[in-house]
């Protein structure tokens, strides 16, 4: 429990973040910009485990180890994107989604 | 934990093993020898198929988180066949001059650590394992869909991949969170009869449902799937269009039918919908396709909606006739991009168009084609039309009637384009067909083993009896 502060107010905000991190995803050109939307919706995730642990039950640690992994996971996630990244880099030379796009309907 | 319950996660144990002797021997041949790595990994992971049928007793380890059974094993051993397939239809692509890299190791070693992970995954039983393994069986597929470093298009489809996966699953953690929440437990035994009926849960379920919705492209989120099957290389479509969605399929059949027992309410109307929805825009779009590769990607999305209507019965009559349905789909969907992967190393070409009077340079590879996709389609004397039809027995044991007959003019339009590709092969003359080449003896053991188990799984009638008897473990 964190003194002065309810679950509600922590809960509007990792659903704030989970919903900017769909929003940049949906909107953003760029690649780098869209994984770090990925990170954001990750993060809110983690978050949302935190304190469902810490809010609703105090008394076990599932959802706090489950946060752990998250962080872990997504590390993984995020540096083998960088290395598909850096080589269409190198393919292309840039980044932009626009210019990536060569398979249309 | 002793030795004797350890060796319940003997698959697992020896498919790790089997990475490990990978990448010494990766190391050990080098130069003109590298090829000998492949024969070396598909001759142990034959070996390993072998051992996989040995019986297997049933528990759970690692307090619960871990369960094998028979209806788990049986399955296991239809992924391994499957991924036993599709490694002897891949030697032939990977010792190929067109590849400017000679990363032969590397293949079958991310390979296997992705069926290490779908392992895990229909074995988990809870939150927290299933999330890890479904990372643990993604992240090496993105790896290999990008394997091909010099081509655009396979960087393309590596980072389409990477990035729709990991924002499914970003929506499968925070369904999970509020599952969590609203059931105070991540373990699937916890968790039955304790999610209750409030809007947190029926929220977790919806977020859960999309992420797997995701690794098993169902309509609103099927739009990695046409262009990452493009433009990876054609093995590893394969293997992402009938391993990965089939485990998926699987864990999210056991979720829902026993974990998210309470909401059977929300979930039956939701996957009606889906089901619906997939299986026209994936046969609409399958229509208009040149690409092969395209048209079988559309085409799986359709399957996966012919998959959907057979689990609404939510019985132990569904889960047969799904695990059922997805053995026969294994085999024909390999077949078919077999034959597809075939052609495109040896010739480049990849159109409908292109196949025009290939029956009467490659007969016998035309014919393959044509029973696969025969099986796809679901006509009478070969397997998948008794898979089909298991599937509307079980949609219409519940009444579901209305379903059923949509699933059959489906089915009509999906005769239509899987009998143009017939067509071009068969019937149309062309000027400029494809040569005839010789296939490897690997392919051809591969491509006879697909044939025979089309016919054969169809017509052996003890096979769906033991799939019908496993799925008794099941306490539903």
């Amino acid at each position: 429990m964190i003194s002065g502060i309810s679950i509600y107010e922590i809960l509007t905000v990792s659903t704030i973040i989970f919903f900017i991190g769909i929003y940049g995803f949906v909107t953003r050109k760029n690649l780098i910009a869209m994984l770090m939307s990925i990170e954001l919706i990750l993060n809110s995730a983690a978050l949302n485990f935190v304190i469902f642990n810490k809010y609703l039950f105090p008394n076990e640690l599932g959802g706090a180890i489950f946060s752990i992994f998250i962080i872990a996971v997504a590390a993984a996630e995020t540096a083998l994107a960088l290395a598909i990244i850096i080589n269409l880099y190198r393919l292309m030379m840039s980044l932009k989604t626009d210019d990536l796009e060569t398979m249309k309907y | 934990m002793d030795l004797n319950s350890l060796m319940l996660m003997r698959h697992e144990l020896i498919l790790t093993l089997l990475i490990l002797i990978l990448l010494v021997v990766d190391i050990v041949f080098t130069g003109e020898n590298k090829k000998k790595v492949s024969y070396i990994a598909v001759g142990l992971f034959a070996v390993y198929t072998v051992i996989g049928f040995l019986p297997l007793k049933e528990g759970t380890l690692f307090g619960g988180m871990f369960e094998t059974n028979r209806m788990i094993f049986t399955f296991k051993n239809i992924l391994n066949i499957g991924v036993l397939l599709i490694s002897l239809l891949s030697i032939n692509w990977l010792n190929n001059k067109s590849l400017k890299h000679q990363k032969i190791g590397e293949f079958f070693i991310l390979l296997f650590s992705s069926l290490l992970g779908m392992f895990f995954l229909i074995s988990s039983r809870n939150f927290l394992m299933l999330y890890l393994s479904l990372e643990l069986s993604t992240l090496p597929v993105t790896a290999l869909a990008a394997y091909d470093i010099y081509s655009r298009k396979s960087s393309e489809a590596g980072i389409k991949l990477i990035l729709s996966a990991a924002l499914s699953s970003g929506i499968f953690l925070f369904g999970i969170s509020f599952i969590y929440a609203a059931g105070g437990s991540l373990y699937f035994h916890d968790l039955v009869g304790n999610i209750g009926h409030s809007y947190l849960s029926i929220a977790g379920l919806v977020m859960f449902f999309a992420g797997f919705a995701f690794k098993i492209s169902l309509v609103p989120f099927h739009f990695w799937t046409a262009d990452v099957y493009e433009g990876a290389p054609t093995p590893v479509s394969n293997y992402l269009s009938v391993i990965s969605k089939s485990a998926a399929v699987f864990i999210l059949m056991i979720t829902l039918f026993v974990t998210f027992r309470e909401l059977i309410d929300i979930w039956v109307p939701m996957l009606y919908g889906i089901s619906i929805l997939t299986m026209f825009i994936g046969n609409f779009f399958a229509l208009r396709q040149q690409n092969l590769k395209r048209f079988l990607a559309f085409s799986s999305v359709a399957q996966a909606g012919f998959v959907m209507m057979g689990m609404l019965a939510a019985d132990k009559l569904a889960v047969a006739t799904v695990i059922y349905f997805m053995a026969i789909y294994i085999f024909s969907n390999i077949g078919a991009f077999g034959v597809v992967q075939i052609v495109s190393i040896f010739s480049g070409k990849e159109n409908i168009d292109d196949y025009n009077g290939f029956y009467r340079t490659n007969p016998n590879l035309a014919l393959v084609l044509m029973l696969s996709l025969f099986s796809l389609a679901g006509i009478p004397p070969i397997a998948g039309f008794f898979g089909k039809f298991f599937l509307y027995t079980s949609a219409a044991s519940k009444g579901y009637y209305l379903l059923v007959f949509i699933a059959v003019v489906n089915v009509t339009i999906s005769l239509y384009y899987y009998l143009l590709v017939v067509r071009a092969a068969f019937l149309r003359r062309s000027d400029n067909p494809i040569p005839y080449f010789k296939n490897d003896v690997l392919t051809r053991i591969g491509l006879i083993i697909v044939v025979v188990s089309l016919f054969l799984i169809g017509l052996y009638s003890p096979l769906y009896d033991y799939i019908n008897s496993v799925v008794n473990v099941l306490n539903i």
